[in-house]
């Protein structure tokens, strides 16, 4: 705990656009009513501590890893979004992204 | 695959987890599980319009008015509720006095369950397992980390949130700050001050706190 402590720059509120995309995928799923705060709450904390088994997570990065990992797992026992449906459009996102040229919107084919 | 050159032929490939993410939200939007605008109300709220401010605003008040602050420390909800500010996940707030015997501090040993209404996201720090284990167990010594030494006649005593309680520390309010309205003293009130981590700063941009990157 050396970093984290006496800092004083103003940080900002999610440092990767993706973690702001994951929060607001879980509470838009929550206010849906796919899953109580409490369930979120309760398979969040089994996925970090878990996770910090191995290593101490420093709740940069290794957290909203974390935060994914877990959406994709509930979603998944939910019929909602299976690890193949994921990897197939996440492939597809790739591949837009590979066939767009620098600079213009990254959209997925048809 | 890494990019060396800034003359990129293609658009710049996001890393696997911001594709996973993006491949979650195509599906459940195609499936209309969620509406993209939503999500981008979501976004907006968390990164424009709710922060620490919220919570220096209702601490500000509660140093001004003793019946608010009375209303308060019984029980929040109805009062912020009235502010505007009330929790999305239906989570209950409670407000926590630090007296000359005690001082208050505020941990998830879950997670990060956080006043999200008055405080916005929390910062690195409140989620790494450091903290979090450290808190309940050394929170003096954490506090010193902070560069927070209390005196020994006061107690510490550490909150634990979780999804149905979020916890927000009332600072002292600080000595000089008589005459200074709400405005002015909303500005002494760091986000750390809020999570028990600082003192509420003095007036004049004294000495003896940290500022928590509120502003």
């Amino acid at each position: 705990m050396s970093d984290c402590i006496g800092h004083s720059a103003p940080e900002p509120v999610f440092e990767e656009p993706w973690h702001a995309q994951v929060f607001a995928l879980t509470v838009a799923l929550n206010e849906a009513g796919r899953f109580s705060w409490s369930d979120w709450v309760a398979r969040f904390s089994q996925t970090l501590r878990r996770n910090g088994l191995s290593r101490e997570l420093d709740g940069g990065a290794d957290y909203f890893d974390a935060w994914l990992e877990t959406l994709e797992a509930i979603l998944a026992e939910a019929g909602n979004a299976s690890p193949q449906e994921v990897a197939l459009v996440r492939r597809d996102w790739e591949e837009a992204y590979l066939s767009t040229p620098h600079g213009d919107p990254v959209h997925l084919a048809g | 695959m890494p990019h060396d050159h800034s003359d990129h032929p293609h658009a710049l490939l996001p890393s696997d987890p911001a594709l996973r993410v993006k491949a979650l939200e195509t599906i459940l939007t195609r499936k209309g599980l969620i509406d993209p605008a939503a999500l981008d109300e979501i976004i907006d709220t968390y990164q424009n319009k709710i922060g620490p401010q919220n919570g220096a605003r209702v601490i500000a008040r509660a140093w001004s008015d003793p019946a608010f602050k009375k209303a308060i420390l019984a029980d929040a909800d109805p009062v912020l509720a009235e502010l505007g500010y009330y929790g999305r996940q239906g989570e209950h707030m409670v407000v926590v006095e630090n007296t000359p015997t005690q001082h208050n501090m505020v941990v998830c040993t879950l997670c990060s369950c956080y006043p999200w209404p008055l405080l916005g996201i929390p910062p690195g720090w409140y989620k790494s397992d450091a903290y979090r284990a450290r808190a309940v167990r050394e929170p003096r010594k954490v506090l010193a980390d902070f560069g927070v030494t209390l005196p020994a006649e006061t107690a510490v005593r550490v909150w634990d949130s979780t999804a149905e309680v979020r916890y927000l520390v009332l600072p002292m309010r600080p000595a000089g700050s008589e005459d200074l309205d709400e405005d002015a003293l909303a500005a002494l009130v760091s986000r750390d001050s809020m999570i028990g981590t600082a003192l509420a700063s003095a007036p004049s941009g004294g000495s003896g706190s940290i500022i928590g990157g509120s502003s």
